[in-house]
């Protein structure tokens, strides 16, 4: 039941994504190319190159992507389903609730353990996809140029891809 | 709400925070459907609860605006675009993918894609506080998840029961 399994996986991946964008990352790529293999690491990489360029959270591009890649769009919508309804749910439960959990001790704390390991994750993802990035000197000069220009010069990243893009379509 | 939503969600590209000057704008400024302190307020649960921050955001304003089907019309409404626009990518993305010109696109893209993600790393960490004391902390877990292979799910279960234990032990001290 490849239906049934994507609702599953993108279930799990909403329910642990903490952070938000890039520290989702780690989540997904264990889930769908550890776990089930529906696309390789390489694809990943591109799924998040296509959602640097697209509207939307990265976690719903790639789960209507992987989703409709391994089922079709029944597939893809059944795997951004999944990915959204533990927020869908949780945020609900938060409304009805709000005063409670607002500066609620233990949901602070949570959170202040949750921050920095949230850094790791980002890293970690960053770390991951280097080998199947750098492929020779090339792609490691281009690294170096857009992460100075959006480190030091902050440029939007949406230009870097578009730059990134032409000059690999340039030099391979 | 529906339409005000699918236009936040159709026109944020980058994604989470770029969303939510957005959000504020259409929901606070033009709308009036939550006045700016509200807005602050949830911004901080949006953010403490799992999930994209457009989707809880999205959430949250459905709900205090309409109840339970204004949750669903927010919702629905933000995630529709991406969700369309990735569906027509891949259809036709998968078909072209072998082209020898899209490869050598996804070559250069693939390096710029690891910059992005690690650029924003540094500033990330001074707004999360993270200082010579605690770096060891993010540094643990992304060795655990990078090169251990551990799933980020127990890194989130360990980070939370650690952050829990650590400060109410700091409370009784106090």
């Amino acid at each position: 039941m490849i239906y049934l399994q994507l609702l599953l996986s993108f279930i799990k991946i909403g329910l642990f994504s903490f952070g938000g964008g890039y520290a989702m990352l780690p989540m997904i790529e264990k889930e769908v190319v550890d776990i089930n293999h529906w696309i390789s690491q390489k694809e990943f990489i591109d799924i998040v190159a296509i959602s640097q360029s697209t509207p939307g959270p990265i976690s719903i591009n790639s789960a209507t992507y992987i989703g409709y890649k391994t089922g079709g769009v029944l597939g893809s919508v059944m795997a951004t389903f999944g990915v959204v309804l533990p927020s869908f749910v949780i945020m609900l439960i938060i409304c009805k609730f709000f005063l409670k959990f607002k500066g609620n001790k233990y949901m602070e704390a949570a959170l202040s353990g949750l921050r920095p390991v949230v850094i790791g994750l980002i890293a970690a993802a960053a770390t991951s996809l280097i080998g199947e990035s750098f492929i020779d000197y090339k792609s490691i000069i281009i690294f170096a140029v857009v992460f100075i220009a959006t480190f030091k010069f902050k440029v939007d990243p949406i230009i870097m891809i578009v730059v990134s893009g032409i000059a690999g379509a340039i030099l391979y | 709400m529906f339409i005000s939503f699918f236009k936040i969600g159709a026109f944020t590209l980058g994604g989470g925070y770029a969303m939510v000057a957005l959000i504020q704008k259409e929901v606070v400024d033009n709308k009036k459907w939550v006045d700016k302190e509200e807005f602050v307020d949830m911004l901080a649960l949006a953010q403490s609860s799992p999930g994209p921050l457009a989707v809880n955001t999205a959430v949250f304003v459905g709900y205090k605006t309409a109840g339970i089907s204004g949750s669903i019309a927010t919702t629905l409404g933000t995630v529709m675009p991406s969700f369309l626009i990735i569906l027509l990518v891949a259809v036709f993305f998968i078909g072209i993918k072998d082209n020898p010109l899209v490869e050598s696109i996804f070559k250069g893209l693939r390096p710029a894609v690891v910059a992005l993600i690690a650029s924003p790393i540094y500033s990330m960490a001074k707004n999360a506080k993270v200082d010579r004391k605690n770096v060891i902390i993010p540094i643990i877990a992304a060795i655990l998840v990078a090169f251990v292979d551990l799933s980020p799910i127990y890194i989130i279960l360990i980070a939370a029961v650690g952050g829990i234990v650590y400060y109410s032990r700091k409370g009784r001290k106090a």
